[in-house]
């Protein structure tokens, strides 16, 4: 077993598009639950309607990168009014229930055989990021070990990770972000004092539903294919995992639990993969290996929500549920 | 313990893997020789199969044209025929009718000639279909309506099954149970696993429900019980309950394997019973269902231990003070919603028909569905909300929208459901707050 190879693909990991893409997402689920209380349960809708959203747009009308851009984020703009008029009116409960029944409801239309012209249904969509890859500064060659469009598509993730950070920083230091925190506490006192909790939690709803989207391009750009099977409720989940790993209203905390999860993950899979390999462990096979590292995931999500409520980041003082 | 139990089940039994269909014979093993013009064994072919009402075709000319090449072959005795063309790309395929046997004809709307192409494969097969050709199945739509309706109702009945026990779990203590998808699914793997081991049917499918009911004792014990004890919010909590969902779907796939496998007697054929044609096992599941639906509510409604569940529903408080031990209720309530799920699965798992590691995450959001229009936390609102939503989720197929997209209806009305009466059908209003 090659130790130094199996850190060398971890922190390659760490850095990946797809741990960008997660940290993102997991940002906008701070802001809802983190910062406002909100239990979206759909993350991985706003994320497919994201990347199909661009994909499409750019596939059957050939339209500019930056018009697919804006078109991703006005539809997940348009997902999260149709999901927070019902029921940001509700319980919290209901709205965990909405999305994610809103994300699967996303997936089974993309999934369908019946749209396969406008969808390519279980396949998905594949061959729309030619126009994005125009904007790539680097010329050709090796930056620190990636080809220059690799290493283009990890500027690009993180670079807006780190601007969107800072926006949501900026927001939750503002009064708007006190607010937001103050219906988080208790609703009934800041609704006492004349604000609308109702147009705030649709903000939140809104603005954590465009990370969503933006994380859906990051996700799905470098691979130059969108395919339903990857934005399951499974997707969410992995999302809230990372949240609750570091700390759930923290600008921090997402970020670093996205890389945290990708590292767990990467680390015990090549490790399992090894010792099948020298045969320490007869009863286990690859592929069950792989399935081993989801049993640690539900259970790291099962103990970290009892023990460590607040994540590595985390204060304790600021749960959104006490 | 439990997943201990699983453990010695599953390395006992290794899932029995399923017969493949015998692949029927390659086309490319006869045929071009047959042709001594077109044969120059070129790396790409164009076959295919000429059979009519199940007798091959002999002797009848295909002719393939294009890209600078034609070719052409005439099918060998056993109905095949395959073409060698020199690159990939699109052909012009004819089929001489004039060769073909007398009284047998091209099924209407058979192209000919006709276009094939190359799609990154060496080789592409085409079908000419004789006779009358492909028939579509034409019923009234009024005996589609009345069959959906009862595969309907046995769905929404194993729906119901399965959702008492979130609704009542729900009711009592307040958690929104996103494990509950995995007790379903373990009923339909362990009867699966126990039967494929060689135990009688019977003895499989005490066994399911047993396992059902002690994956819902030990949650309580191990887990949710304490978590009580410690003042865990509901939040939380459903969260967790996430976590363990994960975990224990995973646990079944890493035992049970990703293929999808059939319980003992799933494969049967649909008896006509007046204007309506229903598989037996749909037949059984709507019967069994209902049995065990009515002994539920009569148990809730006229027992002891039905009135201390329904008034711990009601308001935990006010039982504990009246005498009513709330944690042996809700204790009794996970047992119970257990086995029920575990039931739920068996069913869903003829009804699907298969059993898989994720079939329980599948029904999952059907039960919220039904649970959230007949109101959260009562026991007879989930049971009339599921069989709505059974109900709905098959007629839909009926009234236009693609068998893929039907869950999708279901789906839809629960949000529309939340807008407009959020309590649901049989819920009160100061539950949703």
């Amino acid at each position: 077993m090659d130790f130094g190879l199996i850190f060398n693909e971890a922190i390659g990991e760490m850095v990946s598009p797809t741990t960008a893409a997660y940290a993102l997402a997991a940002l906008g689920l701070a802001v809802h639950f983190g910062y406002s209380g909100l239990l979206n349960f759909g993350q991985a809708g706003f994320m497919a309607v994201g990347s199909y959203a661009f994909a499409m747009s750019t596939i059957h009308f050939g339209v500019p990168w930056w018009l697919g851009f804006l078109l991703a984020i006005a539809c997940s703009v348009a997902f999260a009014l149709i999901l927070g008029i019902p029921t940001l009116r509700l319980r919290a409960d209901y709205l965990a229930i909405v999305t994610i029944a809103a994300a699967e409801i996303i997936r089974y239309i993309v999934t369908t055989n019946s749209l396969t012209d406008v969808t390519g249904s279980a396949n998905g969509l594949a061959g729309f990021r030619q126009d994005f890859l125009r904007l790539n500064p680097f010329p050709p060659g090796n930056y620190l070990g990636y080809s220059s469009p690799d290493f283009f598509y990890r500027v690009f993730g993180w670079g807006l990770v780190i601007v969107l950070g800072i926006v949501v920083w900026l927001l939750m230091r503002s009064p708007w972000g006190r607010v937001l925190k103050g219906i988080r506490e208790d609703e009934l006192a800041v609704r006492s004092l004349g604000k609308n909790v109702y147009a705030y939690k649709m903000q939140a709803l809104v603005i954590g539903g465009i990370f969503g989207a933006l994380a859906g391009l990051v996700f799905t750009l470098p691979r130059d294919v969108v395919q339903p099977a990857n934005y399951g409720t499974e997707l969410t989940f992995f999302l809230w995992t990372c949240l609750l790993l570091g700390g759930m209203s923290t600008v921090l905390g997402p970020v670093v639990g996205a890389m945290l999860f990708w590292i767990v993950l990467s680390l015990t899979q090549n490790v399992l993969f090894g010792l099948i390999q020298i045969g320490v462990l007869p009863w286990l096979n690859p592929s069950q290996a792989g399935q081993l590292r989801y049993i640690l995931v539900g259970v790291a999500l099962m103990l970290l929500m009892i023990f460590r409520p607040q994540g590595v980041f985390g204060n304790k003082k600021e749960l959104a549920f006490s | 313990m439990l997943l201990g139990v699983l453990f010695a089940l599953f390395l006992a039994v290794a899932p029995a893997a399923q017969a493949t269909p015998a692949p029927s014979p390659s086309p490319n093993s006869a045929g071009s020789s047959s042709s001594p013009g077109s044969t120059s064994q070129f790396p790409n072919t164009i076959s295919g199969f000429l059979r009519n009402a199940g007798q091959p075709l002999a002797g009848v000319k295909i002719t393939a044209k294009g890209n600078g090449f034609e070719g052409s072959t005439t099918s060998a005795s056993n109905g095949s025929w395959s073409i060698s063309v020199p690159t990939e790309g699109s052909y012009q395929l004819t089929l001489d009718e004039s060769t073909l046997p007398s009284g047998v004809k091209l099924a209407a709307g058979q192209e000919n000639p006709r276009t094939v192409t190359f799609n990154q494969t060496t080789n592409v097969s085409t079908i000419f279909a004789f006779g009358a050709g492909i028939t579509v199945h034409q019923t009234s739509f009024f005996s589609d309506l009345a069959n959906r309706l009862v595969a309907g109702l046995s769905f929404g009945l194993l729906l119901a099954l399965s959702s008492v026990g979130l609704s009542l779990i729900f009711g009592t203590t307040g958690l929104t149970n996103f494990a509950h998808g995995e007790m379903v699914t373990l009923g339909a793997v362990v009867v699966f696993s126990l039967s494929s081991a060689g135990a009688p049917f019977w003895l499989a499918i005490i066994g399911g429900l047993l396992s059902g009911a002690v994956f819902g004792y030990a949650q309580d014990a191990l887990l949710w019980k304490p978590l009580r004890r410690r003042g865990t919010g509901l939040v939380p909590m459903m969260i967790v309950s996430i976590g363990l969902a994960l975990a224990a779907r995973y646990v079944i796939l890493f035992f049970f394997g990703g293929e999808t496998q059939q319980l003992p007697y799933s494969q049967t054929t649909d008896i006509d019973l007046g204007p309506v044609s229903v598989s037996p096992n749909n037949l059984v599941s709507l019967l069994i269902s209902v049995v065990v639906i009515a002994i539920l509510g009569f148990v809730l409604l006229k027992t002891r231990l039905g009135k201390a569940t329904r008034a711990v529903a009601d308001n935990p408080a006010l039982a504990a003070a009246s005498g009513i031990d709330v944690d042996r209720v809700i204790r009794l309530v996970w047992v119970m919603g257990g086995l029920l799920a575990a039931l739920g699965g068996i069913l869903w798992a003829y009804y699907r028909p298969g059993v898989t590691f994720n079939m329980g995450q599948q029904i999952l959001l059907m039960i919220f569905a039904g649970v959230t229009l007949g109101g959260l936390g009562t026991v007879f609102g989930a049971l009339v909300g599921s069989v709505v939503v059974g109900i709905f989720v098959e007629l839909t197929t009926v009234f236009g929208l693609t068998s893929d997209l039907k869950y999708v209806g279901a789906l839809v009305v629960m949000i529309l459901v939340l807008l407009f009466r959020p309590q649901g059908i049989l819920g009160r209003r100061e539950r949703v707050g």
